[in-house]
Order: structure tokens, then C-alpha cells, then sequence
């Protein structure tokens, strides 16, 4: 649906997601420093205004690949929050009943295909998603998100190429946050511009202030709505910046507190909510106890989580085959 | 002798290898940072950004630069973090790699390492938990290294860089903090020799990497709890094969039990039960048994993964099975 921001509700409901996204995670922060949180988790931090904004003119029915920085994504499409918060804690409650964990929620319901763990493997799944969008004749559209890292990965190359020749309903989201892990984006990447790699599919790219949510709305509604008409793939770039280190834990000695705290600035949750007051949409207090309930919510999430069972240790061979079971 | 980590241990042997051999480079994601596990910690600062290379996530070009740059006169080791990333260039490794060698004639080597950590540690998933040692073990060509304490990871790596075709060093995640022994200066470990880690006269526990160490812990409860002596060989290298050795210690045991945290369906479990019952099979007093993962990608839940993948406590009761016949 593309989303009508004249509309005051659809500006407060880009602000929920924003902060759902954001106290989400900074919750599972707290929750993983107490030993709660089993694995490693990559938070969204700073990035929320892009998948929120590209989200906002998604329908249910269409489709994101994510990546392994997925929370966002999969709030953004509306994926149950106490299924996403005890998958990440492990419990047969969550998402994927305590397989997947942080780094791979996944609902097939709401057309989020999964988080992943390999880089950029999104991209030639998506391909595959747009192929079938195609084959069957539905106007439905894919959205592929994956990060400036993963930009170098060969198989962007593979499904660029290919959803540009057949013309496929994949809109390809690539969040330029400025690192890989630990290794800055200038140090591993030919053009500074990202963008300009669209040309060499001859697929139409464009750049957008990731942290400011109505210009990411904008943008991706062109791009989204040209995919759903048959006019083919596009590559947007949104540049942003990761708050967080690269997981939680990350001491992030390859960047400086002075770099973060500058970039910090311009906090995409600050933004809008200037923007909403600025505009008259909403005012601080009525801002203040809306976080408050989402809060709230957030508790409820990890009350469900930490109340849930861990999966039956006899049930660990379910799920490797439909119809195979172990004797 | 100081104590220091198996991560350590694999900066010394390449440390040394790049300063006798100016040949040597390394490559891979964020290696100027250390790696993920503190494997490159420090190269950089030596070597500098010609010879330890930052390269971008293109698992493909890693891999296949190193073959490239292994048949123009470098010696490369290449890394990758997580041992499912190689999947991702499975051909540079397969098609490439294994069989330029053979395919042209003898005309070339490819001196290249592979280094890239395996295994299970609290819950990192699917995607970063699993042990493909079965899958590189199988290609001809490939030489495949598995150590299992830092003294091994140091001698072996050093012997890996050194050698003429293109190797396998697979570095456990659970032991690549764990701390040892390790003898200082140019020590090195010849591939395709295995190590008597224990001796025993009841049973042989036939095993490598992280599984080594937990049937060392269940090596001493055997022993002090049902008064069982195992016998540990830590095959150290599974290509080439050091049979002999496994041969040896089951003709005396006449029990083997094999042991690795990878599944244990198309193991290279498998491989090494196969050659004892071949040349042992009058000689047992019991069926080979092995010990390994269930059939399941690995999963995320902690008592899901502990249940899926054996420690020592599995390989107690395996072997208590097997001397009870
Ligand atoms: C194929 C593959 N190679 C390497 C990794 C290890 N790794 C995980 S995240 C990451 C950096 C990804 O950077 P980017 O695409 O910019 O995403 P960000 O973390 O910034 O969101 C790397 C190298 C991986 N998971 N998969
Ligand atoms: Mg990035």
C-alpha cells in the first residue's frame, strides 16, 4: 500500500514501529549483558527510519529477504513480537520454536523470508521470489535488503543482472551504514557512490538519507510501486550509520566514541519526532506515553519469552524433512 | 613452556612462516582487526596491508584469488571466519583448487591454505555451528588438517603453509581460546601423523579437532570412575590418513570408538570405521561405534544444540557400551 504521511495516522504509526524497532533492541542489549540471551545478536540501532519507511508501502503479501542485522525488518513487515522476542530467546514459543534464534527469524506469514546469516544471500532469493511473482501473475513485490558489506558479495552481481533482464518485481535496499564487521566501507569497495552500481544492469539507482524517514518513504514508494506496475527492479542506497557496534558486546576499537557520538546527531527517531511536533502532528507529551505503552509492550514480550519453555530435547530431529522422521 | 592460546599459537606459526618465506600473504575479511577470533592479531602491524590483505565479503574471490596467486609464485593463506562460508566458494575449493594439479599434468602445485573455524559455540545457529570436514575430506587433493590443542594448531599450520598442495586448516571455535602449552621458535608438526594423546589398553577412541579434547575428559572418567583405559589418537591430520597409527592401537584395544562433533551420517567417522573393520575384522571384540551429531542442521535452542551434539558424557556411555561386550 503506498502509505499517505498527509495522514496523521500513518505518521503515528511510523513512529511506533520506530520506537518499537529501537527499544526492542535496546532491551535485548540489557537482556544479553545479564546472560539471558543465548548466541550472538546484531542490533538495528540507528538504521530503523529505512525499514520502516520502505515497509510502510509494502502489503502483507509481498515479500523481504533480510539479513543477519533482521529485527528491524521483521517488526517493520509485522511479525508477532513475542514470537520474534522468544525466538531470540530460544523458546519453542518463538518464531521458528527455538531453531532459527536472532539471527534467523523468519515469518512466511507476513512475507518476511527470513533473516540470514550468510551475507547477502537474500539477493538471489529474492530473484527467486520476483521469478515467481512473475510466473504466477501477481502484483505482489519483493524488497531485498542487505548492507554495504554485502554489496561485494557475488551474488548481488548474480541477482542484479538477472532481475534486470527478466524485469522482476525486486527492489533491492542495500543500507550503507559505513562498516563491515570492523573493516570500513572505503577500505574494501571500489566506488564510494553505491549507487552507481545500478548502471552496469542498466537498473535505475538512486541515493536517500536513510535516517530521515519521509525521504525514505518517498523514495522507496517510487521504486516499490514501479516494481508492482512491471517496470522492473531499481537499487536504492540509504546511507545510515550503525549505533551499535557490530554485535552486541563489539568493543569497537576500529572507530571513534567522537565519530559515533557525531553521527548519533542525527538520530533517525529524533527526526521524525521533530518533524511530528514541528508539524503539529503530535506533541511531546502525547510522544511520551505513546513510548511508555510500547514499553510496555516490549515487557509483555520478554514476561511471554522468559515464562516459555525451551523446546523438548526429543523433538531435535523435527523439522529436517516434511516427511521423514527418524526411527 | 608459557601457555597460549590455540589463536595465538596460529599467529606464531604464521608470523614465522611470513618472515622466513616473503612469499607468504594472508587474505581475508577484517583480518586487520585480528579476525573474528583474534587469528591475525597483530600481522598487520609486521607485515603491513600488502602482505595481509583486507578483503572484501566475496567468498569467491578469496578463495579463487589464492588459487590464482598460488600458481604465480604466492604462497596464500586464506581465511574465512565461519567454516559455512566457504560454501560459498565451494567451487574455487572443488573445482579449482583440488584438481589443478592433477588435471594439468603435474604442471603446477597449488600451495594455499584454507584456514576457516568449525564447530559448535553457545548457540551461534545454523549458519555458523557446523563441521564440513566430511565434505573437504572426500575431494582428492585436499589435504585436511583438524588440531586440537595449540601446541598442534601451531606445528600444524606452520608444516600447512610450508606445504606444495592446497590444505584444509579447520580450527575449532570452542578450543580456539583454550590455552596450552607451546614450544617457542620453528616447531612444526608433519601433516599425516597422528598423536597418541593417551595411552590405554581397553578401548581406542579414534578422534580430532574439539572432540579430541572431550575424549581426553572422558578418557580420565573412564578411568577413575569404571576403571576403563582408553587409548586416545588425535588424528590431527584426516588427509593423509595416518591408519597406521588408528590400526596400531586397535589391534591392541580390539574396542575402537570414533569420535567427532560433526553428523555422524556421512562422516569421516565412517571413513576410519570402514578401514578397521577392512583390516581388523576378525581381531574385534566388538563392533566400531561412533559418536557424532544427529541428523539436524545445528540448532539454536541451548538444549536443542547440547542435545544434537556429542561431548564427553556421550562418549563415556559409548564406550561403556562397547567394553561390556
Ligand atoms: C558469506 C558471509 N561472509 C562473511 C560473513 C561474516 N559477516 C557477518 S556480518 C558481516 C558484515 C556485513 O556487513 P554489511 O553487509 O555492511 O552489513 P551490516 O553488518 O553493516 O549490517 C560479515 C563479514 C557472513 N555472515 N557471511
Ligand atoms: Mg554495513
Amino acid at each position: 500500500m503506498a502509505a499517505d504521511f498527509k495522514d496523521m495516522e500513518t505518521n503515528w504509526e511510523a513512529y511506533r514501529k520506530l520506537f518499537l524497532i529501537r527499544a526492542f533492541e535496546e532491551r535485548l542489549e540489557t537482556l544479553f549483558a545479564e546472560g539471558k540471551i543465548p548466541g550472538f545478536v546484531h542490533t538495528y540501532i540507528g538504521q530503523e527510519a529505512i525499514a520502516v519507511g520502505v515497509c510502510a508501502n509494502l502489503r502483507t503479501d509481498d515479500y523481504i529477504t533480510s539479513t543477519h542485522r533482521g529485527h528491524g525488518h521483521a517488526i517493520a513487515k509485522g511479525i508477532d513480537l513475542n514470537g520474534l522476542m522468544a525466538e531470540v530467546f530460544g523458546k519453542v514459543t518463538g518464531i521458528c520454536k527455538g531453531r532459527g534464534g536472532s539471527m534467523h527469524v523468519a515469518d512466511f506469514s507476513k512475507g518476511i523470508l527470513g533473516a540470514n546469516g550468510i551475507v547477502a544471500a537474500g539477493t538471489v532469493i529474492a530473484a527467486g521470489a520476483g521469478l515467481s511473482i512473475q510466473t504466477r501473475q501477481e502484483d505482489q513485490v519483493v524488497v531485498c535488503f542487505f548492507g554495504d558489506g554485502g554489496i561485494n558479495k557475488g551474488t548481488v552481481h548474480e541477482a542484479m543482472n538477472f532481475c534486470s533482464v527478466k524485469n522482476l518485481p525486486v527492489v533491492f535496499v542495500c543500507e550503507n551504514n559505513q562498516y563491515a564487521q570492523f573493516t570500513s566501507r572505503k577500505l574494501t569497495t571500489s566506488v564510494s557512490d553505491l549507487s552507481l552500481r545500478g548502471a552496469a544492469y542498466g537498473m535505475p539507482a538512486v541515493s536517500m538519507d536513510g535516517n530521515d524517514l519521509l525521504e525514505v518513504v518517498e523514495v522507496s514508494q517510487k521504486a516499490i510501486a514501479d516494481a508492482r506496475v512491471g517496470m522492473g527492479p531499481t537499487l536504492v542506497v540509504a546511507d545510515t550509520y550503525r549505533f551499535g557496534g557490530h554485535y552486541v558486546g563489539d568493543p569497537q576499537a576500529y572507530r571513534s566514541k567522537e565519530e559515533v557520538a557525531q553521527s548519533r546527531r542525527r538520530d533517525p527517531l529524533l527526526l521524525f519526532e521533530n518533524h511530528l511536533i514541528l508539524q503539529g502532528l503530535a506533541d511531546k507529551e502525547a510522544l511520551e506515553l505513546e513510548r511508555e505503552s510500547i514499553l510496555e509492550l516490549v515487557d509483555k514480550a520478554v514476561a511471554f519469552a522468559e515464562q516459555s519453555e525451551y523446546p523438548e530435547v526429543r523433538s531435535v530431529i523435527d523439522y529436517v524433512f516434511t516427511d521423514v522422521t527418524e526411527k | 613452556m608459557r601457555s597460549i592460546s590455540f589463536g595465538q599459537a596460529t599467529v606464531e606459526a604464521t608470523a614465522a612462516a611470513m618472515r622466513e618465506d616473503e612469499t607468504v600473504v594472508v587474505a581475508g575479511e577484517d583480518i586487520g582487526w585480528g579476525g573474528n577470533f583474534g587469528q591475525f592479531k597483530g600481522l598487520l602491524e609486521e607485515f603491513g596491508p600488502k602482505r595481509v590483505l583486507d578483503m572484501p565479503i566475496s567468498e569467491a574471490l578469496i578463495l579463487g584469488s589464492a588459487v590464482g596467486a598460488a600458481v604465480t609464485g604466492l604462497r596464500p593463506v586464506a581465511s574465512l571466519s565461519f567454516v559455512e562460508f566457504t560454501m560459498g566458494a565451494m567451487d574455487e575449493i572443488i573445482n579449482q583448487a583440488a584438481k589443478f594439479r592433477y588435471m594439468f599434468g603435474g604442471q603446477v602445485s597449488v600451495p594455499m591454505v584454507v584456514r576457516a573455524s568449525d564447530g559448535v559455540l553457545r548457540s551461534s545457529g545454523a549458519q555458523h555451528s557446523e563441521s564440513f570436514e566430511a565434505f573437504f575430506s572426500h575431494m582428492p587433493g585436499l589435504k585436511v588438517v583438524a588440531p586440537s590443542n595449540p601446541a598442534d594448531a601451531k606445528g600444524l599450520l606452520r608444516s600447512a603453509i610450508a606445504d606444495d598442495d592446497p590444505v584444509i586448516y579447520l580450527e575449532n571455535k570452542k578450543i580456539t581460546f583454550r590455552k596450552g602449552e607451546v614450544p617457542e621458535g620453528d616447531y612444526r608438526i608433519a601433516l599425516g601423523e597422528a598423536s597418541v594423546a593417551r595411552s590405554g589398553s581397553d578401548v581406542s577412541l579414534i578422534t580430532y579437532s574439539v572432540m579430541a579434547q572431550h575424549a581426553l575428559e572422558a578418557a580420565q572418567v573412564l578411568f577413575e570412575e569404571h576403571s576403563v583405559e582408553a587409548e586416545v589418537v588425535d588424528l590431527r591430520t584426516l588427509v593423509p590418513l595416518d591408519i597406521e597409527s588408528v590400526l596400531t592401537s586397535v589391534a591392541k584395544t580390539r574396542r575402537a570408538v570414533i569420535c567427532h562433533e560433526a553428523w555422524t551420517f556421512g562422516g569421516f567417522g565412517a571413513e576410519i570405521s570402514s578401514q578397521i573393520n577392512e583390516h581388523l575384522f576378525g581381531e574385534l571384540a566388538a563392533p566400531v561405534v561412533r559418536v557424532g551429531a544427529r541428523s539436524a542442521p545445528i540448532p539454536f535452542s541451548p538444549p536443542l544444540e547440547r542435545e544434537l551434539v556429542p561431548e564427553a558424557s556421550e562418549v563415556v556411555e559409548a564406550v561403556l557400551r562397547t567394553v561390556k561386550l
